[in-house]
């Protein structure tokens, strides 16, 4: 009869790390560390660097130096200040039109839906992420190109689309990033266990007031995780304002013209939505909601 | 007339019939026990009450009025839930308030309400907790608070003590039965655990798929088990039906004995005039401590369980061991007949 005996394998790395806890923290971190510090940090670094050199206006060369000239630009020339503004207040107008619509879609999806509608809701919230972001972003100019399917379909009722401008901008963003405000309140609803709405429609509470008191408190953390995502997103973006857009000036499209013959401009201006971001996340940071993401 | 009556009760989920025709009176300032296993339609019950389920038929009247089909936040009904289901992002004091809060009682007169419904169940210091930082029981008792402070006419316990260990399970048993007592509210009580059932119970409704199997005083169901399953569900028993009936209890019918309410003896001995007997051979004897379990079998191969309570002095041991010849001796009035 044969016998199958498990030898005992020495493992010296595996020994040697579990004693030497520093070795194994190292071994671990590195790599992580080299791309936040390496990649990150160190080229948001050079662009701030960058926003203090000067531009010989003859040349057009860059020359490295110390000078507050570009911020003053971008922080004083009412162009730059009305951008600012505008893009601000288009990232701002996304994010609200996404919580508007994610909420009740997640409160439809998690406890009213039959299992299949809701399986079917989920795929045709991510489907739009398996398409590129430039094929969304012309599809939504085919919709509502002076020709397109818009005005085609609305023409019976007299309707006409508004043409490229701010609202399609907007309506274009929402279209990019609702899946990232959808799926995080989605999932946050369904995790509200079923017997706090019972206990609440127990203690008298009619569905609205349990919305209100119950489903809004325990997903404002997945809100402003989701909010996050579609402020910032909108914030950076540029190609949204140039096809969908019209005239449509944003932060992003004035760094994208100035990127070639004005670097050091191009650099302040986009301290701008850095500037913004920050802001926005000690904003929701104050509200403890970070903490729980 | 009764404070709840319910009528010919029917719900089902899919082609599960959770509950099928319970018909039901529930009188006022009674401890009632719905008692089954699990899926045997219970618990879809009390939530048929609380209002959670619509009923596909049948009826549910509070005090005379028709409650069937209204909302829960329409009924005069609490619930203590399982899981408790206290609100996280609130604090205890919050929780407790909720229902006062809906029905719009003033800030300062809520608060006074549920300070007192939180120092009624002894747990004042934890107020302006949140309900993670309290343990499972304290969380049960403010459940318990939250829905009380509403003063409900009827307060539904969809198996509260389950989650919670032995012996606090034990404390929360006695204290419940108090709160109800002193309260003078009607508690309807889920649970699939006989002898809590037992212990806190006016009258238990015994179920089993979806039916009820009888409805009676703790000792009308363990004495007077109306059907198989009553007698097999609550405590131990031996059930003896068909041609065995009729060789032990000269009955026709399925009869049910207890295995404390028979002994042991030698089997040679006598027994007096209102006792009856069979003769048996020990096949195994286990010590469980307060009893002794015996399995005996018949000459004819029936099995019986007997179960002894341990109670002679030490060392003074008449215990009967496996092989021994003996006499299974019972009263003639502890043979209950099983009606159906």
């Amino acid at each position: 009869m044969t016998q199958v005996v498990a030898k005992k394998q020495s493992k010296p790395i595996s020994s040697y790390l579990l004693r030497r806890t520093k070795v194994r923290l190292l071994s671990i971190i590195t790599l992580p560390m080299t791309w936040i510090v390496g990649v990150y940090i160190v080229s948001l670094f050079l662009l701030l660097i960058t926003a203090f050199w000067n531009v010989d206006p003859f040349t057009s060369l860059v020359s490295p130096g110390f000078n507050l000239e570009n911020f003053k630009m971008v922080l004083t020339v009412p162009a730059y200040i009305a951008t600012s503004i505008r893009t601000l207040l288009i990232a701002l107008s996304v994010t609200a039109i996404c919580i508007f619509f994610a909420i009740p879609l997640g409160i439809y999806m998690a406890k009213i839906a039959k299992p299949w509608v809701r399986n079917l809701l989920a795929v045709a919230i991510t489907l739009p992420l398996w398409a590129g972001y430039l094929v969304k972003i012309i599809a939504m100019r085919l919709v509502f190109t002076e020709e397109g399917f818009f005005n085609w379909a609305m023409a019976p009722f007299g309707i006409r689309g508004p043409g490229f401008s701010i609202p399609i901008v907007i309506l274009t963003l929402t279209y990019l990033w609702f899946p990232y405000m959808a799926l995080p309140v989605y999932t946050a609803i369904r995790q509200i266990p079923p017997n706090l709405f019972d206990a609440s429609s127990d203690m008298g509470a009619k569905g609205f007031t349990t919305i209100y008191r119950v489903v809004f408190p325990l997903i404002t953390p997945a809100v402003i995780a989701g909010s996050v995502f579609t402020f910032s997103l909108s914030l950076g973006d540029y190609l949204a304002a140039r096809f969908t857009g019209g005239a449509t000036q944003m932060i992003g499209s004035i760094i994208a013209q100035n990127i070639n013959l004005n670097p050091p401009v191009a650099a302040a201006y986009s301290m701008i939505p850095i500037f913004f971001i920050v802001i926005y996340l000690m904003v929701a940071r104050r509200t403890g909601s970070l903490e729980r993401m | 007339m009764a404070l709840i009556e319910i009528r010919n009760l029917a719900k089902a989920f899919g082609t599960v019939k959770a509950v099928d025709g319970v018909t039901l009176d529930i009188g006022s300032g009674e401890f009632i026990t719905l008692l089954g296993p699990s899926g045997s339609g219970k618990t879809t019950v009390l939530r048929m009450i609380a209002g959670f389920e619509d009923p596909d038929a049948g009826s549910i009247s509070l005090a005379g009025e028709d409650i069937t089909h209204l909302p829960p936040f329409d009924r005069d009904v609490n619930t203590v839930f399982q899981d408790y289901a206290l609100f996280p992002h609130m604090t205890i004091q919050e929780n407790v308030e909720y229902g006062l809060r809906t029905r719009k009682v003033p800030k300062v007169e809520r608060a006074k309400q549920a300070l007192e419904a939180i120092a009624s169940v002894k747990l004042e210091h934890t107020a302006d907790r949140l309900p993670h930082q309290l343990s499972g029981g304290q969380r049960q008792r403010i459940a318990l608070a939250r829905a009380l402070v509403l003063r409900p006419r009827v307060l539904l316990l969809d198996e509260p003590l389950g989650a919670l260990d032995r012996q606090l399970r034990e404390e929360m048993q006695v204290e419940l039965k108090k709160i109800q007592r002193d309260a003078g509210i009607t508690f309807i009580f889920v649970t699939h655990d006989q002898e809590e059932a037992m212990r806190m119970s006016d009258r238990i409704v015994v179920f089993n798929e979806g039916r009820v199997e009888q409805v009676g005083t703790p000792q009308d169901v363990y004495n007077k088990p109306a059907t198989r399953f009553v007698a097999g569900f609550l405590g131990a028993a031996n059930i003896v039906s068909g041609e065995d009936a009729k060789k032990v209890f000269g009955k026709s019918k399925t009869v049910s004995i207890r295995p404390e309410r028979m002994r042991l003896q030698p089997s040679n001995s006598k027994i007096s005039s209102d006792e009856s007997s069979v003769s048996a051979v020990v096949q195994e004897a286990a010590f469980v401590g307060a009893n002794t379990v015996y399995i005996v079998e018949t000459e004819f191969g029936l099995r019986l369980n007997v179960s002894k309570t341990n109670t002679e002095l030490l060392g003074q041991d008449k215990s009967f061991a496996a092989g021994d010849r003996v006499l299974v001796v019972w009263h003639n009035s502890q043979a209950a007949e099983i009606p159906a």
